[in-house]
């Protein structure tokens, strides 16, 4: 992996540690997730301990220290999506893929991130589903893949 | 774009950009709301701009992709000025029909239009429809008119104009007098007054004074903040900037959610154009003023809502949140003296400075003052964001503007002001809505998240729900908090599996009191408010799980069964297509039956059956 990057991301933010939060952002929207050696290069070059960045890199949501895979389903898990039924398509679409929460599939395929029925699957919202809907657009995702169309994640 | 050296200039400016809306025939306004893209609003609005500029380069029509509107439900939404014709659920292929007969020959869609549920007839104009004729929208009102990403929009509805009052003939302390007798309190939940933050901050000592923005919108059922900041970004930089002037700050920092990617984006913009035009940065309108704002972006964190776990995640650091002994206005970022106020409340701003203290004064109840925002969402037939004044009973937000049940279902309570708040009974519906009377019934205003629950709905899941998404949020930082809250979420989990006993209820009631007694912040202390609440007022729904071990709402799958009755199934085989499990046996014309080892309890069988035979027990 090149981590050239991460000079000029930490150049872009001035070199300030109060930028911290946006420099993790920036990595992890470059990389997918935030690789080690770019964390260590962070450390070094705003002179921290490696171990505050690990601190701001597992406290917050939207960092990930493992890669996360090509297609992104997120399911909203909000109080309004609750009570119309959120759970039931979470239960669903778990045991289909075989993973919980936060995990990747074994081919890389699939990063599921729990936060109704209100799925954002590959940058495309899907309102108002159910289970046998949210099947469906997991065979249709899993298919283009087959197919070797290349979907955004 | 033009610099603007004085308020003489900005009204010139304004003038220029209303003469040339007025060559302006007919406006087209497409909702580009969060809600409103999900639907698919974008390729409306790119297929109206395709056409018209295709078939027509029609200089008398005037396209705008404007902010939320609030009546998500129906989205894509599309009004055509100066008739006021409302159209929802507008899809592409209608764009051209809306073109050729209403724009050029006027008539009216009938298909596009609101039914009114009640009477059953189409509303052509917005100001009919039920679900806006109750409400009262000075905050959200801009959203409609304006294109978030022009400032000349702004500008032209009135926009800086209370900055160019407060600069040009205000002293700082007759702003903030302004404010504090305008009754104004805080919209982010706990109702301070705002006045009184001002005046604290503005009299701590110190050089260099920040003030921040709170659009850390963390209540899962609520998206008020996010969408002014997405709909009118000048409204809460205008807010910013007079409250700087007023408290003497140097610095402002909008802080947004990550995920509200909309938000930030136009609150980027909306800084860059105002600092070009002169708004923003040194010597604002040539006062001698000089203020700066920037984003600061969330790292996805319920706690960094909080105010002191806010600033450390301006900081760059993990949001842990820190005794309030000293004060945020003493001492708060970076140690210096902090306003912080959220979306909301910023937004109000400009229209007391412009309107006065005691038109806003006049308006709802003798110690909440001004509008409400409240995101209606859930068991109810119109949901979306509806502006309210203080003092309107739940009824006639959840009836009258709300429409009333949705799935056929009798609506049984409220929830409102998210994981921190509580549920309320629909035997309390007749409360008016204000901050002190909905702490007072053991909930809270919050930031209006109002979500309707029926009988559909099991209290004990809700209840549940929330500690674990507490739990989950926890900073980790207080032990009560951390520790208390697993507690409580494992006592529940064991309830909604049937394994509750005698004692679960009265040992969740006393680790809630201690919760909410010894925890460090703000949330940890309002944590087990919604266990406690659905206690106090919906007990014999969990005593129905620990005595009976049955979930009256059919919601906690441990505790429920599907069968098929065999002598209401038809055959038509509709359950067995859609089972994702494939648990239905039958043969066609034959009455189906479900296999209890396959059966993920989905319920999809029930939804799809019409001659109703699948029970749940």
């Amino acid at each position: 992996m090149d981590f050239e990057k991460v000079g000029k991301i930490i150049d872009k933010h001035q070199q300030k540690r109060t930028a911290l939060i946006s420099i993790l952002h920036d990595i992890q929207d470059h990389y997918n997730h935030l690789p080690e050696e770019a964390l260590k290069k962070v450390a070094s070059r705003l002179k921290m301990d490696l171990n505050d960045i690990y601190g701001v890199a597992t406290f917050y949501k939207a960092f990930s220290l493992i890669p996360k895979g090509r297609h992104s389903i997120t399911l909203c898990l909000g109080t309004a999506c609750h009570v119309r039924g959120g759970p039931k398509i979470l239960r669903e679409v778990t045991k289909l893929l075989n993973i919980e929460p936060g995990q990747t599939t074994k081919d890389k395929k699939f990063s599921f991130c729990a936060i109704g029925p209100v799925m954002f699957a590959d940058g495309k919202f899907y309102g108002e589903m159910n289970p046998v809907k949210a099947k469906r657009v997991i065979e249709k995702i899993g298919k283009n893949r087959k197919k070797g169309n290349e979907v955004k994640s | 774009m033009r610099k603007i050296k004085s308020g003489c200039d900005l009204e010139k400016w304004r003038e220029d950009i209303l003469s040339k809306q007025k060559q302006n025939g007919v406006v087209i306004s497409v909702c580009g709301g969060t809600g409103c893209h999900a639907y698919g609003c974008k390729k409306v609005k790119d297929e109206f701009a395709k056409t018209i500029r295709k078939k027509r380069n029609d200089q008398t029509i005037h396209l705008k992709f404007t902010g939320c509107r609030g009546f998500c439900e129906r989205g894509p939404i599309v009004t055509i000025q100066p008739q006021g014709i409302f159209y929802q659920k507008v899809q592409e292929k209608d764009v051209p029909l809306i073109l050729s007969e209403t724009v050029e020959k006027g008539k009216i869609l009938d298909h596009l239009l609101y039914e009114d549920l009640m009477t059953k007839q189409s509303v052509t104009s917005e100001k009919d429809i039920p679900f806006y004729k109750a409400q009262c929208r000075l905050v959200m009102g801009n959203n409609g008119l304006i294109e978030p990403t022009k400032i000349e929009d702004y500008i032209g509805i009135g926009g800086y104009q209370a900055l160019a009052k407060a600069l040009f003939q205000m002293k700082p302390d007759q702003i903030i007098e302004e404010i504090k007798s305008s009754g104004l309190r805080g919209r982010g939940g706990a109702g301070f007054p705002t006045g009184r933050k001002w005046e604290d901050c503005r009299k701590a000592p110190g050089e260099v004074k920040y003030i921040i923005c709170n659009c850390d919108e963390g209540d899962p059922g609520a998206y008020m903040d996010r969408s002014l900041l997405e709909g009118s970004p000048h409204s809460v930089l205008e807010g910013m900037i007079i409250g700087a002037f007023a408290i003497g700050g140097s610095h402002g920092y909008i802080y947004v959610r990550h995920e509200y990617l909309l938000a930030c984006k136009n609150a980027e913009k909306a800084i860059i154009q105002a600092g070009k035009a002169g708004l923003l940065g040194n010597n604002i309108l040539g006062s001698g003023f000089s203020f700066d704002v920037e984003v600061a972006k969330g790292g996805g964190a319920f706690v960094c809502g909080e105010s002191t776990a806010l600033v450390a995640s301006i900081e760059g650091r993990i949001g842990e949140p820190r005794s309030k002994q000293v004060h945020m206005v003493e001492q708060g970022l970076w140690g210096k003296p902090t306003n912080l106020n959220n979306v909301e409340t910023w937004s109000n701003v400009p229209l007391i400075i412009n309107k006065g203290s005691p038109w806003f004064s006049s308006i709802g109840t003798e110690k909440s003052k001004g509008t409400k925002i409240f995101s209606l969402v859930g068991k109810v037939k119109n949901t979306g964001l509806v502006e309210v004044p203080m003092g309107i009973t739940l009824k006639e937000i959840i009836f009258d503007i709300g429409g009333g049940q949705r799935d056929g279902k009798p609506i049984k309570a409220v929830q409102t002001g998210g994981p921190s708040g509580g549920c309320i009974p629909a035997s309390l519906f007749d409360l008016p809505v204000d901050f002190d009377s909905l702490t007072k019934v053991g909930s809270m205003m919050g930031s209006g998240g109002m979500i309707v629950m029926d009988e559909g709905t099991c209290m004990v899941d809700v209840a549940k729900y929330f500690v674990h998404f507490l739990q989950e949020e926890s900073c980790g930082k207080c032990l009560p908090c951390r520790e208390g809250l697993k507690r409580m979420g494992e006592i529940l989990d064991r309830i909604t599996e049937g394994k509750g006993d005698a004692g679960s209820l009265s040992l969740l009631e006393e680790l809630g009191e201690v919760v909410a007694d010894t925890s460090l912040c703000g949330l940890g202390k309002t944590a087990p408010n919604p266990v406690l609440s659905a206690l106090r007022y919906f007990r014999s729904e969990f005593e129905a799980h620990v005595y009976q071990k049955k979930c009256p709402a059919a919601v906690c799958t441990p505790l429920i069964q599907y069968s098929i009755s065999e002598t209401d199934c038809t055959g038509c085989g509709a359950c067995k297509k859609v089972c994702p499990t494939q648990a239905i046996q039958g043969d066609k014309k034959q009455s189906h039956r479900i296999l209890e080892d396959l059966c993920s309890k989905c319920g999809s069988c029930k939804d799809v059956c019409k001659a109703n035979a699948v029970m749940v027990q």
